[in-house]
């Protein structure tokens, strides 16, 4: 979804750093992107690269870091790993599941010159 | 092996890069991009630890403020184009615009065909369009905030861009989001657009009036909506012959008087 605002968020974001963190250009930027962030990892590279052209981080690389799905299942009383919004528990097949990790779209860090 | 120190030599970072981040899904290659001369580059990292969304949520924190202060009840709804939105808010703004303040910002990429149907009922409509972009955000609405002016006490509309996707992701600064879902779209929706109806409230099933020509199974979709999110609420209408209206009235009447509540 929206891959190509959510790069768009990203470039500012390093935009604005570039003043703080005294950089002109950027290498490589790391990104956490959790399982249940509703992002297509395949389509974020292609915006990004899109996004990037002709701006500070043109030819950046991008790494993106994925972190599973996390679920707090009610009946078991404890954390569940799940893939999909609509996962049942693995354990106990309720669908009682309060997501509570793997949702995050975080920059990381960044590899500038 | 960590990307950054492919070549082993020449980076002054700044932290102890710990090498541990997952990197399996991709593919190093970056012999090629190694080239600079040891010891003479200005290579550096620099943690940043930011939500990609951050400033969308900033503008919507102020939004919310804005809401709170005001005791306004704001709510985004959200649907795949034609579900109904713009049909329900001509509705429900003729059966209340007698006792509450109604004003509504209407999201489409194109035209201003919605906010004229809005104003055609007496209230305030403004029109935002997006023209390329599938979502509205949280800046764009509160400029549309300072523009329209909705009264203390008031109900707020935000009719989102017609996509069960993008707008999922962008807080508006809204009290809920209302996703409705007419039964034409077939049963499967809430598991097709999990985000959406994982994000939403209140889940609006329209167009009831035309269950008897579909094949829709109304158990089947709200058991999908409910395993993607436990704690959503169902309302079935339709907005044409208006049976199932009086629920969603009174859904957003308690709501009013919530929001209302910690505002003098
Ligand atoms: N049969 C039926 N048609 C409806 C109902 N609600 C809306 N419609 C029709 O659905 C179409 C799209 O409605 P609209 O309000 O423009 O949808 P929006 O794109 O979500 O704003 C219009 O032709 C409406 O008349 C309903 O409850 N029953
Ligand atoms: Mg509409
Ligand atoms: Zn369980």
């Amino acid at each position: 979804m929206h891959e190509m605002s959510l790069c768009e968020s990203i470039l500012q974001v390093l935009e604005q750093q570039a003043t703080a963190q005294q950089y002109s250009k950027v290498k490589t930027v790391w990104l956490e992107i959790g399982a249940l962030a509703g992002v297509e990892i395949e389509a974020l590279r292609f915006s990004f690269d899109v996004v990037v052209q002709g701006s500070l981080a043109d030819h950046a690389r991008l790494e993106v870091i994925e972190v599973p799905g996390q679920a707090w299942c009610m009946p078991c009383g404890r954390n569940v790993v799940v893939q999909q919004l609509y996962d049942l528990c693995p354990y106990c097949g309720s669908h009682q599941l309060q997501v509570n990790g793997g949702d995050q779209m975080r920059i990381k860090e960044l590899e500038v010159e | 092996m960590c990307g950054v120190c492919g070549c082993g030599e020449g980076h002054s970072h700044s932290h102890d890069h710990d090498h541990e981040h997952p990197h399996d899904h991709h593919d190093h290659d970056h012999g090629a991009e190694h080239t600079h001369a040891p010891g003479l580059s200005p290579k550096r990292m620099v943690q940043i630890e930011q939500d990609i969304l951050a400033k969308n949520n900033r503008y919507a924190a102020e939004n919310r403020r804005y809401f709170g202060e005001r005791g306004i009840l704001a709510l985004n709804l959200v649907s795949s184009p034609g579900s109904g939105k713009t049909t329900l808010l001509t509705e429900t703004i003729s059966r209340l615009k007698d006792e509450l303040d109604i004003a509504v910002i209407e999201g489409d990429q194109q035209t201003a065909r919605d906010a004229e149907r809005i104003r055609a009922t007496g209230v305030p409509a403004l029109q935002i369009n997006t023209g390329k972009g599938c979502h509205l955000d949280a800046h764009r609405v509160g400029h549309a905030l300072e523009t329209l002016q909705p009264k203390d006490r008031s109900l707020l509309f935000i009719e989102n861009v017609g996509n069960l996707v993008c707008p999922s992701a962008f807080d508006l600064g809204e009290a809920h989001k209302v996703v409705i879902l007419s039964v034409t779209e077939g049963e499967d929706k809430p598991i097709k657009y999990p985000d959406m109806f994982h994000a939403a409230d209140l889940m609006i099933l329209n167009k009831t009036d035309l269950l008897p020509y579909l094949d829709f199974d109304s158990e089947q979709c709200i058991q999908y909506a409910k395993q993607v999110n436990p704690r959503i609420k169902i309302l079935p209408l339709s907005a044409k012959t208006g049976e199932g209206m009086d629920s969603w009235l009174r859904w957003l009447k308690a709501e009013l008087e919530l929001q209302r509540i910690d505002y003098a």
